[in-house]
C-alpha cells in the first residue's frame, strides 16, 4: 500500500473515531440536552411536526422525538459494546481453549459452534427471545435483549479464534516455552492469550455494528426493548405507519443516525484488524 | 471419497436434528410458564378436567421423555399442534412453505445476479472510482437493518423477493468481489490478459475454476442469509410464509411451533451448505 493511502486511512480512521466519540458524548448529555426525559408526554402536541420546542417533533402519544433519539442512542451505543465484550470473552474462552487443547475438546466445541452457525441469526434470536418472558419491565427487556445478543453472538468469532490459537500452539516461541517447562493454563495465559489480542480486538469491534443492527431488527419486529424505553429498534418502529417518504421526513432521523454510526464503526476498523478478523 | 463426504454430511444432518431436537425440548421445558395452561383457569372446567390437564403436563416434565415422545411423533409426520393457532404444525408448514420457497429463491436469484454483475464489472474495469462506487453502494445496504429494508419495500410497493435480494446482495457482493479481485491478480490470468484473450474466455477457463468452489460455499451461506431475511420481509410486508409464522409464534410464545420451524430451517440451511460443499469438492476434483 502506498504511504499516501496509508495516511488517508489513518486520517479516515481518526475522523471516524472522533465522530463516534461525538455521538456518544451527545447521547451521554441527554439529561441536559433533553431535560424533559424520554417518557414525558406533551398531550397537547401529540404527533406535532418539528418546532423550536420539539426539534424533531413528537410521536403519536406526544413524546419528544429528539429526547427519545438521544436516550435511544445512549442505550444502543452503551449496551451494544457491552454485549460485544461479552461475546468476545465467550469466543476467547470457547475458541481459544478449543484451539489450544485440540483433540476431542476442539471437535466438541466446534460442533457446538457449527450447530449455532447453521441457524440463521435472526431465527436464533427470535427463538431464544420467545423462550424468555415477553411481558417484562422495560429495563429488564433492555438487559435481556443485549445479554442475549452477547451470549449468542460468539460463534463465528470462536471459529476465527480457534484457528488462530491452533496456529499459535505450534509456533516456535510456544514450543520453546513448552520446552523450558511452562505448561498448561500458564502457557495459555502468558504466551498464547497476549498474541490473540489483535484478533480479539477486531472481533469486538466487528460485533458492535452487528449487534446494533440486530437490536434494530428485533425492535422493529416487537421483540426488542419494551416501551417506553427507547432504543434505535423501537424508534425505527415508527416508520411502519408511513405512507410516503416525503410525508414526515423527520421520522427518518433515527435511521440516518443508525446508518451513519454503523458506517463509522466500519471505517474505524483498520486494515490490519480487518485481516486479523 | 465423494461417497464418504456425502455420508459424513448425512450423519451430521441426523446428529444435528437429534441434538437440535433435544436442545429445543430443553428450552421448551425450561421456558417460564411451561406448566401453566390458560385452560386451567377456565371456570367452566370441572376439578377432574383441570386435574387431567395438569397430569398431561406432568407427563411432559421429564426433558428426555418429552424429547423422545416428540421425536417418535415427528418420525410419523406428526409435528404436534400449534398452541396459538390450534392447527397441526405440519398443515401450517405445508400451507406456508411454498411462498417462502418462492420468495427466497427469487431473492437469491436477484441478489446473485446483481452481486456478480457488480463484482465482475469491477474486476474487468479495474477503475478505482467504479470500485469505490460499488463498495459504497453495497456498504450502504449493509448498514441498513433488514427490517427497515422490508418497511421501505412496503412503502415503495417493491415485491418481497426483491427486498430479500437487497438484504442478501451486499454480503454476496463483498465475498465475490474479494474472490474475483484475488483471482484476476493471479500471474497466469494477468498473462492471459496480456496475450489478448477475451474476457469471457478468461472468466470461464481461468477464473471460474479458481473461484468456483469458494463461490459455491458462499452460495450455501447465502441460503441461510435469505431464509433469515424472510422473517422481517414476510412479517412486515404481510406475506403469509414460514417467516411470518415464526414471527407470530415468537410473539405469542408458541414454543412448540417455533421450535419445529427452527429445526426445519436449520435442516434447509444445512442441506444447502452440504450441497455446496459436495459440489465444491467435485469442482476441485475436476480441477485437480
Amino acid at each position: 500500500m502506498k504511504p499516501e493511502s496509508i495516511g488517508a486511512l489513518i486520517t479516515g480512521r481518526r475522523l471516524a473515531c472522533a465522530l463516534l466519540l461525538l455521538v456518544v458524548s451527545v447521547s451521554l448529555a441527554a439529561n441536559w440536552l433533553a431535560p424533559g426525559g424520554y417518557a414525558r408526554q406533551y398531550r397537547e402536541a401529540a404527533g406535532a411536526p418539528p418546532s423550536a420546542a420539539h426539534w424533531l417533533g413528537t410521536d403519536d402519544i406526544g413524546r419528544d422525538r429528539f429526547a427519545r433519539v438521544l436516550y435511544g442512542t445512549r442505550i444502543s451505543l452503551l449496551l451494544a459494546p457491552a454485549a460485544a465484550l461479552l461475546s468476545t470473552l465467550m469466543a476467547a474462552l470457547v475458541g481459544g481453549l478449543a484451539g489450544y487443547m485440540g483433540g476431542l475438546w476442539a471437535r466438541l466445541a466446534m460442533a457446538a459452534t457449527d450447530l449455532f452457525l447453521s441457524l440463521p441469526w435472526l431465527f436464533l434470536l427470535i427463538t431464544v427471545r420467545a423462550v424468555m418472558p415477553l411481558n417484562v419491565s422495560p429495563m429488564a427487556s433492555v438487559l435481556v435483549t443485549f445479554s442475549m445478543l452477547g451470549l449468542l453472538g460468539w460463534t463465528s468469532a470462536a471459529r476465527v479464534l480457534c484457528a488462530r490459537t491452533r496456529s499459535l500452539r505450534d509456533a516456535d516461541f510456544v514450543c520453546q516455552a513448552r520446552a523450558s517447562g511452562i505448561r498448561g493454563m500458564r502457557l495459555f495465559w502468558i504466551h498464547v492469550m497476549p498474541n490473540l489480542k489483535p484478533a480479539l480486538y477486531a472481533q469486538f469491534w466487528i460485533s458492535i455494528p452487528v449487534f446494533i443492527l440486530s437490536e434494530a431488527n428485533l425492535g422493529i419486529l416487537g421483540l426488542g426493548v419494551a416501551e417506553p424505553m427507547p432504543s434505535w429498534g423501537s424508534l425505527l418502529k415508527e416508520l411502519e405507519g408511513l405512507t410516503s417518504i416525503g410525508e414526515e421526513p423527520w421520522k427518518f432521523v433515527p435511521l440516518i443516525l443508525l446508518v451513519v454510526v454503523v458506517t463509522l464503526f466500519q471505517f474505524a476498523l483498520s486494515k490490519q484488524e480487518e485481516v486479523a478478523a | 471419497m465423494l461417497g464418504w463426504r456425502i455420508a459424513r454430511h448425512g450423519l451430521a444432518l441426523v446428529a444435528i436434528v437429534l441434538l437440535g431436537g433435544l436442545l429445543s425440548a430443553t428450552l421448551v421445558r425450561l421456558a417460564p410458564g411451561f406448566d401453566v395452561d390458560e385452560e386451567q383457569l377456565d371456570p367452566h372446567l370441572s376439578a377432574e378436567s383441570v386435574r387431567a390437564l395438569r397430569e398431561t403436563r406432568q407427563q411432559e416434565r421429564n426433558v428426555f421423555s418429552y424429547w423422545l415422545h416428540s421425536m417418535q411423533r415427528a418420525v410419523k409426520g406428526d409435528l404436534g399442534t400449534s398452541l396459538s393457532l390450534g392447527q397441526p404444525v405440519t398443515t401450517l408448514l405445508r400451507d406456508r412453505a411454498p411462498l417462502t420457497l418462492k420468495l427466497v429463491s427469487m431473492g437469491l436469484l436477484f441478489s446473485w445476479a446483481v452481486a456478480m454483475a457488480m463484482a465482475l464489472s469491477a474486476a474487468w474495469l479495474r477503475a478505482s472510482a467504479y470500485d469505490a462506487l460499488t463498495t459504497c453502494l453495497s456498504g450502504t445496504f449493509l448498514c441498513i437493518p433488514a427490517a427497515v429494508l422490508a418497511l421501505l419495500s412496503v412503502l415503495w410497493n417493491v415485491p418481497g423477493s426483491l427486498a430479500i435480494g437487497l438484504i442478501v446482495f451486499p454480503r454476496v457482493y463483498r465475498y465475490a468481489r474479494n474472490l474475483l479481485a484475488k483471482a484476476y491478480s493471479l500471474p497466469h490470468i494477468i498473462t492471459a490478459r496480456a496475450k489478448g484473450l477475451g474476457e469471457l474466455r478468461i472468466l470461464f477457463w481461468h477464473v471460474v475454476p479458481v473461484t468456483g468452489a469458494q463461490l459455491l460455499a458462499v452460495a450455501g451461506v447465502s441460503v441461510s442469509m435469505a431464509v433469515g431475511a424472510a422473517i422481517p420481509v414476510e412479517a412486515l410486508c404481510g406475506l403469509p410464509g414460514v417467516g411470518q409464522l415464526a414471527w407470530q409464534a415468537a410473539l405469542s410464545r408458541d414454543l412448540p411451533l417455533l421450535m419445529n420451524i427452527t429445526i426445519l430451517v436449520t435442516l434447509v440451511t444445512l442441506l444447502a451448505n452440504s450441497a455446496a460443499d459436495v459440489f465444491g469438492h467435485m469442482l476441485r476434483g475436476q480441477d485437480a
